[in-house]
């Protein structure tokens, strides 16, 4: 095939960084989250206790598992508002389900919903046209008004017992939230760094136009994409609702925004098709460190929304800066 | 050279509603053949090209590969035939690096550990195959794995022609390859169509810079109002006599009295 193979010696890969697709940006939130955890183990020695991260880990894998799917979601080209409603109305309607037919239909059901959900979302945007901003914010009005219609705004707590394993049980010391949520993890970044899909979806979010020429089906990988959002949201809902040992309409309250929040705080740009999986993770565990870190030392949980808002605005400030200076 | 062209379009007529587009619109185009498409605004380019890719389905008239008839009803059947268009704006995707560009929606995939139900992106033989494209047209870049946004605007079309020839592809069409580029960046560009050239690949080219059609194009083909009008070898023309078939709207036996005032 190679003719020539006198010209072009420079053509040569060194694209190592490329590969992992961790950059600068990831390199900086390692060191932020050193810094972090040295400030506040300082501050308070009972933050680097195991049972401490053990709850850090617990209280932030249902977001974890939620900001992954919103991560893939922005990834081509969308976002979620709806994910913190849509969590009450399958915590309420899979709970129902559970105590008429059993754990493991319940917890499948769960599922089914989230993914239907998602495949809802993903058809009102890719086939109807939808902006992503109004499809979900008209799904965060629905379902809570259905979650509120299904359980009369009332907690559900006849479930199996041993559904409460989910949320509060142990592998070998492990939690089992923070074990599934890395499991997600694991899975997403296998998705998007390494097969077709998670390509098309980049293609989507980088210019939507290049990748219909190129043949892609763009409604499709649009749908699936939300489909899979829905599903992890249904995961997160029976694993939130298993940890509260009760489901109720309003349980995901605010997910949709910290969900967006982690993502951005990664480094993934919205609109852009920039970003990772692996970005979202440390943006995930910033936040969980300054979360507990500051519960710790005492700072209200007021001031905290005042400290996770400036961050996000610095954070996007600061990638603006870097892509402007290059 | 072979004695009959590669493609043939004759005596294409189109109209999208009461707006006749295309009236007698025709061209041929031997295998490695460079041609400049020119016209004014309106003149048709756009729907002509769009008729040879299968995006539009003329009124009348036929078109030829290697001598037989075809029919394209979608851009796919036009593009497995081995005519690729690269749009304006609309080639690549600027977060991704060359090799994904270049196989994008043509991953190649292969089986981790042979599990047969696991397909992954095979990065390697991607990465290998771009960069044995790249030599061939002699295209330099730094590194295959650079995203496309990091790179200059003239080295992004040199991808975006890459890619278009990357598949066997016969006949590449250009809707203005030039047009956004720095001066330095242009000749690059016409280097490239140059290689394409010499590979056996024939090329159109649309632009409004006449120079760089001067610069690299066989033959000029000028349409005006749908129509051919005229045809002409580059070395048997001028700049003057294209832009009056151009703007003027003469005639081609007018034009000649024209150039011989």
């Amino acid at each position: 095939m190679s003719q020539n193979t006198d010209t072009a010696p420079d053509a040569s890969p060194n694209g190592i960084m490329s590969k992992f697709r961790f950059d600068m940006n990831g390199l900086g939130m390692v060191f932020i989250i050193i810094a972090l955890c040295i400030v506040f183990s300082w501050l308070n020695p009972n933050f680097y206790s195991g049972t401490n991260l053990r709850n850090v880990a617990r209280q932030t894998a249902i977001l974890g598992i939620v900001a992954c799917g919103q991560t893939v979601v922005i990834l081509s080209g969308g976002f979620d508002l709806s994910a913190g409603m849509v969590i009450g109305l399958i915590s309420v309607s899979s709970s129902l389900i559970m105590i008429d037919h059993g754990l493991v239909i319940g917890c499948l059901s769960a599922i089914g919903i989230g993914l239907a959900i998602g495949a809802f979302n993903g058809i009102m945007i890719a086939k109807a046209g939808l902006p992503a901003f109004i499809a979900t914010l008209a799904m965060y009005s629905a379902a809570r008004g259905l979650a509120l219609i299904i359980s009369g705004g009332l907690p559900i707590t006849d479930m199996p017992f041993e559904f409460g394993w989910i949320g509060a049980g142990q592998i070998l010391t492990m939690p089992v939230p923070a074990l599934i949520s890395l499991l997600v993890f694991l899975l997403c970044s296998f998705l998007m760094v390494k097969t077709r899909f998670g390509r098309h979806v980049y293609a989507i979010g980088g210019n939507q136009d290049s990748a219909l020429f190129s043949g892609i089906n763009v409604d499709r990988v649009k749908i699936l994409v939300w489909s899979l959002h829905g599903g992890l949201v249904g995961l997160a809902a029976l694993v939130l609702t298993s940890r509260a040992v009760s489901a109720h309409a309003t349980l995901g309250e605010g997910m949709e925004l910290e969900s967006i929040a982690a993502t951005v705080i990664g480094g993934t740009a919205l609109g852009r098709g920039r970003g990772s999986i692996l970005n979202t993770f440390l943006g995930v565990v910033v936040m969980a460190i300054l979360t507990n870190g500051l519960n710790l030392i005492n700072v209200s949980s007021y001031y905290q929304m005042v400290a996770i808002g400036i961050i996000i605005a610095t954070a996007v400030y600061v990638d603006q800066f870097k892509r402007v200076k290059s | 050279m072979s004695n009959h062209p590669l493609i043939e379009l004759i005596d294409i007529h189109k109209a999208f509603g009461p707006v006749q587009a295309l009236s007698g619109a025709s061209l041929s185009i031997m295998p490695g053949e460079v041609i400049g498409l020119v016209g004014d605004n309106a003149a048709g380019k756009s729907t002509f090209m769009k008729v040879l890719t299968g995006v539009h389905q003329p009124d009348s008239g036929e078109i030829k590969v290697n001598g037989e008839r075809v029919t394209f009803r979608d851009p796919g059947e036009s593009r497995r035939t081995g005519i690729e268009m690269i749009y304006q704006n609309l080639a690549l995707a600027p977060n991704l690096d060359v090799v994904a560009n270049v196989f994008l929606g043509r991953e190649l995939l292969r089986h981790p550990l042979s599990l047969p139900f696991i397909s992954v992106l095979d990065e390697n033989l991607m990465e290998q195959k771009t960069i044995e494209l790249l030599q061939r047209l002699k295209i330099n870049v730094k590194s295959v794995r650079l995203l496309v946004e990091k790179m200059s605007g003239g080295q992004q079309q040199a991808v975006a022609i890459a890619r278009s020839v990357a598949f066997e592809a016969k006949l590449v069409i250009m809707d203005e390859p030039t047009a956004a580029l720095a001066v330095k960046e242009v000749g690059k560009v016409l280097d490239i169509i140059n290689n394409l050239r010499a590979d056996g690949v024939s090329v159109i080219i649309i632009s409004h810079r006449l120079q760089d059609i001067f610069n690299v194009a066989d033959r000029i083909i000028v349409l005006q109002t749908g129509k051919t009008i005229a045809t002409r070898r580059t070395k048997e023309t001028t700049m003057d006599e294209i832009v009056k078939f151009i703007v003027g709207g003469v005639q081609p036996e007018l034009s000649q009295i024209a150039s011989g005032r």
